[in-house]
């Protein structure tokens, strides 16, 4: 573990990375790589080395995880559902259900039986991976160095791998929808015509157009990754005091932490609904 | 901070996530709430539907219950002009029997005087003999003067 706060810090936002290094490349402890191979970074500095060719193992381990347990609970419920009088966890799941249909009912008027499971898998999904950040700061890295893993970051939404993952996805099913609902014509019409509905303008619009539909996934990746990211750095400074004051303010700011979590995840699902929305709009 | 090949992995995990929650997760979940919800209406419906049958029911007994009233009271109408009349007839009766035994009584005193005044006839006439035959000394012949007897007795 780090020695100095800046140290320990930086430790903590450091994802444990797999990936390839070059032969030739010089080691943390000076030992050159004789071939070109996948292995785990010892250091930050090997981990930005690796370049593009690599993956952050905690982030998609973890976030997988959150992903399956969703699934996994919910699947679980939805093969026992019955029509009669539901239990606790499937009144749990239905209100969960309910509450994303409400949300795209008011958002999203067209027909698209994807959107609904949609919005339900990202809110959930997201909300999972961000409660991540509830844990205390230390326990699992702590744990996994005793496995002998240097970095060990859990919370993925920490990642802009992770948040960018998702709203990429989101991004390229606004342009299929798009084609699909407009037609190449339509939507080549949406994007020239407006806002400014004249043939002249059709470059700026085209312009403004195209930067408003990129924007959009930097907005909602880098939303939620600097909203949690900001908590867990909040979280790791906390984690700098002598222990038996953490609490006093880690409490607080972990209850206020609850509020983030759900209103981040209600933020990402409701945009993404308004973004498809649009793309469903046909003029 | 670095952008990889996680970017890439977490988007292929959003989409397998994503595929399953459509196919698997969702439509058995809503589909099961629907159905409840069906249930629901259909019991609400009956429910209303028996509160209507039982309003009517209740109007029908109410019907039946006035009906039954006035058919007992008739009865009771009947019953009571019927006892009366068997009073009167049970009254009457007993008056005639009582008459008749009256008059019988009086045809029996009748006759039991009848016969005492004839035997006390008979008698007057046998004393009346007698005391002739005392008077004259001689016997009477009862046949020569039963005719005169016979007058006599008859006027006693």
């Amino acid at each position: 573990m780090a020695g100095t706060p800046v140290e320990y810090i930086k430790h903590h936002l450091q994802n444990l990375t797999y990936g390839k290094l070059e032969a030739g490349y010089e080691r943390f402890d000076g030992s050159v790589m004789s071939e070109t191979s996948w292995t785990f970074a010892r250091t930050a500095q090997e981990a930005s080395d690796m370049g593009f060719m690599a993956f952050h193992v905690d982030t998609l381990g973890w976030s997988i995880a959150m992903g399956v347990l969703f699934l996994g609970l919910f699947r679980f419920v939805a093969a026992r559902a019955t029509t009669g009088v539901p239990g606790r966890l499937q009144n749990f799941v239905e209100v969960t259900i309910e509450f994303i249909e409400g949300i795209v009912r008011d958002g999203f008027h067209a027909r698209n039986p994807i959107i609904a499971p949609l919005a339900l898998t990202l809110f959930v999904w997201i909300l999972l991976m961000s409660a991540l950040d509830l844990v205390p700061v230390d326990f699992i890295p702590v744990l996994a160095q005793a496995m002998g893993l240097e970095y060990f970051k859990i919370v993925p939404s920490v990642d802009p791998n992770a948040t960018f993952g998702i709203s990429i996805g989101v991004f390229v099913l606004t342009i299929f929808y798009s084609f699909k609902v407009k037609g190449i014509s339509g939507f080549a019409k949406e994007l020239g015509m407006n806002p400014f509905n004249h043939w002249a303008l059709i470059p700026v619009n085209l312009v403004l157009e195209i930067l408003v539909m990129i924007v959009r996934p930097f907005s909602l990746a880098l939303r939620l990754f600097g909203n949690i990211y900001a908590s867990e750095v909040v979280f790791i400074l906390i984690a700098l005091l002598p222990f038996w004051a953490q609490w006093t303010l880690s409490v607080p700011w972990a209850i206020f932490h609850l509020l983030i979590i759900p209103l981040q995840a209600f933020i990402f699902t409701m945009l993404t609904i308004v973004y498809l929305a649009q793309a469903h709009e046909d003029h | 901070m670095n952008i990889n090949l996680t970017l890439i992995g977490q988007s292929i995990a959003f989409a397998i996530f994503v595929w399953f929650c459509v196919k698997y997760v969702w439509p058995p979940i809503t589909a099961a709430m629907e159905a409840r919800q069906k249930k629901i209406a259909d019991g609400l419906s009956a429910a209303d539907r028996a509160s209507l049958d039982l309003e009517l029911a209740q109007e029908k007994a109410a019907k039946q219950m006035q009906k039954a009233k006035e058919e007992a009271a008739v009865l009771i109408d009947q019953a009571n002009k019927r006892a009366a009349q068997i009073v009167e007839a049970s009254k009457d009766d007993a008056r005639k029997e009582g008459e008749k035994l009256i008059e019988q009584a009086r045809a029996e005193i009748q006759q039991e005087r009848v016969q005492a005044r004839d035997a006390l006839r008979t008698e007057v006439a046998v004393l009346a003999i007698a005391g002739a035959e005392k008077i004259l000394e001689t016997s009477v012949d009862a046949k020569a003067h039963s005719e005169m007897l016979d007058k006599l007795a008859a006027q006693l």
